[in-house]
């Protein structure tokens, strides 16, 4: 089993939850959940519908905070920090977690003032600071050479596949450290799919990535680690070739082996 | 429902491993008795039933290499097929040894033995073992009865040993007995082979039902 094992086991915790409990109102969606999300990995959450890992996503970047009657307790930490206390501006932890949906969400404007959107926000001014923040985040985000001879073209023309990438790329702009990505392949298609597999695999070695998606064939390919989530609790996590070969936790093999969900 | 048929596909898979297991143990019996009793004709089946063992063999690939392409089955299940995979594999490679070893008998079926055979229809009674016990592990998820049934590769070893250096003196002694020393010789090989492809498939079964990779290999067997 040793020899399974990854090579990221070492990589520090970029962020961390500790005994993290969260309420809808009276309803407890996540029950203690403890979890370390290493430093330039992927972390896939996997589980059932309903079962919190949206939930969970949004706790990483404080976007339950905008839903009403939603209360927490227990830790979020980034870089060892808490990212609840009280002076922590939640739209400067937002630029540096960064998220992305399930549907992409293109602002309709252009392909550049998609991507410049944000960095104007945050105080970029300069048209030669913003054109290349423009071209450095496409070109991460894998969509360059797709899109560099419309960029004042609407964003809203492009395929689904280069929507999502035109998302990521929007949230690169802001120079992001941890992108949170919430079933972000299930509106595409294959071959978009693996592109976007392709790209998330770059990603890594700069940012810290956690994806949420119910397509387990995909957490296999592209995490390192991989939590599995069931009524609002982290049943297992483990580096993810020892949890889609050899789990510890019989709910997680039933899950991964489709006996059950 | 995808799901059910699925797991019809693979108690099918379970059944032709165990089919394929019986065939296998079966040869290696038919191929001792035919030995002891330099039964040609006996040997002789053994020999034409191999290619029952060997078209088994490519069906039970070709099933598991689809299961994988079309279910790309995980944990338990992804255990469970790449152990039949493998295990398959050994079990058509002991069948090639007993089918072997038949031919030898085929070759010196008809002359008088050197020497009252022991050691060799011990040992292959031993694999026989080793085949039946692995199987019941196999079918009960029973990873002592399979760590028991790589222990009798050991004394499989032994025996091997022992036969090397007896036919060796025997050799050396009587010049007239060569021939039929070094068929000996080659069936005592070819049994020692079987046990270690059988160790395998104790490893094998013991990673389908943990997932644990021990290596249960006895390299007490080359002969230095
Ligand atoms: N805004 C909300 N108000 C109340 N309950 C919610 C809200 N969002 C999600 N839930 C409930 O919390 C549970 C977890 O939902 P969610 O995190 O979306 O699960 P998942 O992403 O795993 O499908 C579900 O039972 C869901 O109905
Ligand atoms: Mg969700």
């Amino acid at each position: 089993m040793k020899m399974l094992k990854g090579g990221y086991m070492g990589n520090k915790n970029k962020m961390e939850t500790r005994n993290l409990n969260l309420y809808y109102k009276g309803f407890q969606a996540l029950i203690n959940v403890s979890l370390p999300i290493k430093e330039n990995t992927v972390t896939a959450l996997i589980g059932p519908s309903g079962c919190g890992k949206s939930t969970f996503l949004r706790t990483l970047n404080r976007m339950n905070d905008v839903i009403d009657g939603t209360r927490i307790e227990g830790e979020v930490l980034l870089d060892n920090d808490s990212i609840y206390d009280v002076g922590v501006d939640p739209v400067v932890l937002r630029k540096k977690v960064g998220m992305v949906f399930q549907r992409p969400n293109p602002f309709p404007m252009s392909i550049y003032d998609n991507i410049a959107y944000g960095p104007r926000i945050h105080g970029h001014k300069k048209k030669d600071t913003l054109n290349e923040i423009v071209e450095n985040s496409l070109r991460a985000a894998a969509l360059w050479d797709e899109v560099k001879d419309r960029l004042h073209k609407s964003a809203l023309g492009l395929s689904g596949g280069q929507q999502q990438r035109l998302v990521i790329a929007r949230v690169l702009a802001v120079d992001p450290q941890v992108i949170l990505m919430d079933e972000p392949a299930s509106a595409l298609d294959p071959i978009s799919t693996a592109k976007l597999e392709d790209l998330i695999h770059q990603l890594k070695s700069n940012y810290t990535i956690v994806i949420v998606t119910h397509n387990m064939q995909q957490a296999a390919r592209v995490s390192d680690f991989t939590g599995f989530f069931l009524n609002g609790e982290m049943i297992e996590y483990d580096v993810t070739n020892t949890i889609f070969t050899a789990p510890r936790i019989k709910r997680t093999e039933d899950y991964i082996t489709g006996r059950f969900g | 429902m995808v799901r059910e048929s699925f797991q019809e596909q693979l108690s099918k898979l379970r059944n032709d491993i165990l089919q394929m297991g019986n065939l296998v143990e079966n040869a290696i019996d038919m191929a001792a008795v035919a030995l002891v009793n330099q039964d040609l004709e006996l040997a002789e089946k053994v020999v034409m039933e191999d290619d029952n063992i060997d078209r088994l063999q490519m069906a039970i690939e070709s099933m598991c290499l689809s299961l994988l392409a079309l279910q790309q089955p995980m944990a338990r299940d992804l255990r469970f097929i790449s152990t039949a995979l493998k295990i398959n594999t050994d079990l058509e490679r002991m069948g090639d040894y007993a089918r072997n070893i038949s031919k030898i008998v085929l070759k010196i079926g008809s002359e008088p033995l050197i020497k009252p055979l022991v050691d060799l229809p011990r040992m292959a009674e031993l694999a026989q073992q080793m085949v039946r016990e692995n199987l019941t592990a196999f079918v009960k998820q029973d990873r002592d009865l399979a760590l028991q049934a790589a222990m009798h590769d050991r004394e499989i070893n032994k025996l091997y040993k022992n036969t090397f250096t007896e036919l060796a003196e025997l050799m050396a002694r009587d010049a007239s007995t060569i021939k039929q020393s070094i068929y000996l010789l080659f069936i005592a090989r070819y049994l020692e082979r079987i046990g270690d492809h059988a160790t395998n498939l104790s490893e094998w079964i013991i990673y389908m039902i943990t997932g644990e990779r021990l290596e249960l290999g006895d390299m007490s067997s080359v002969v230095r």
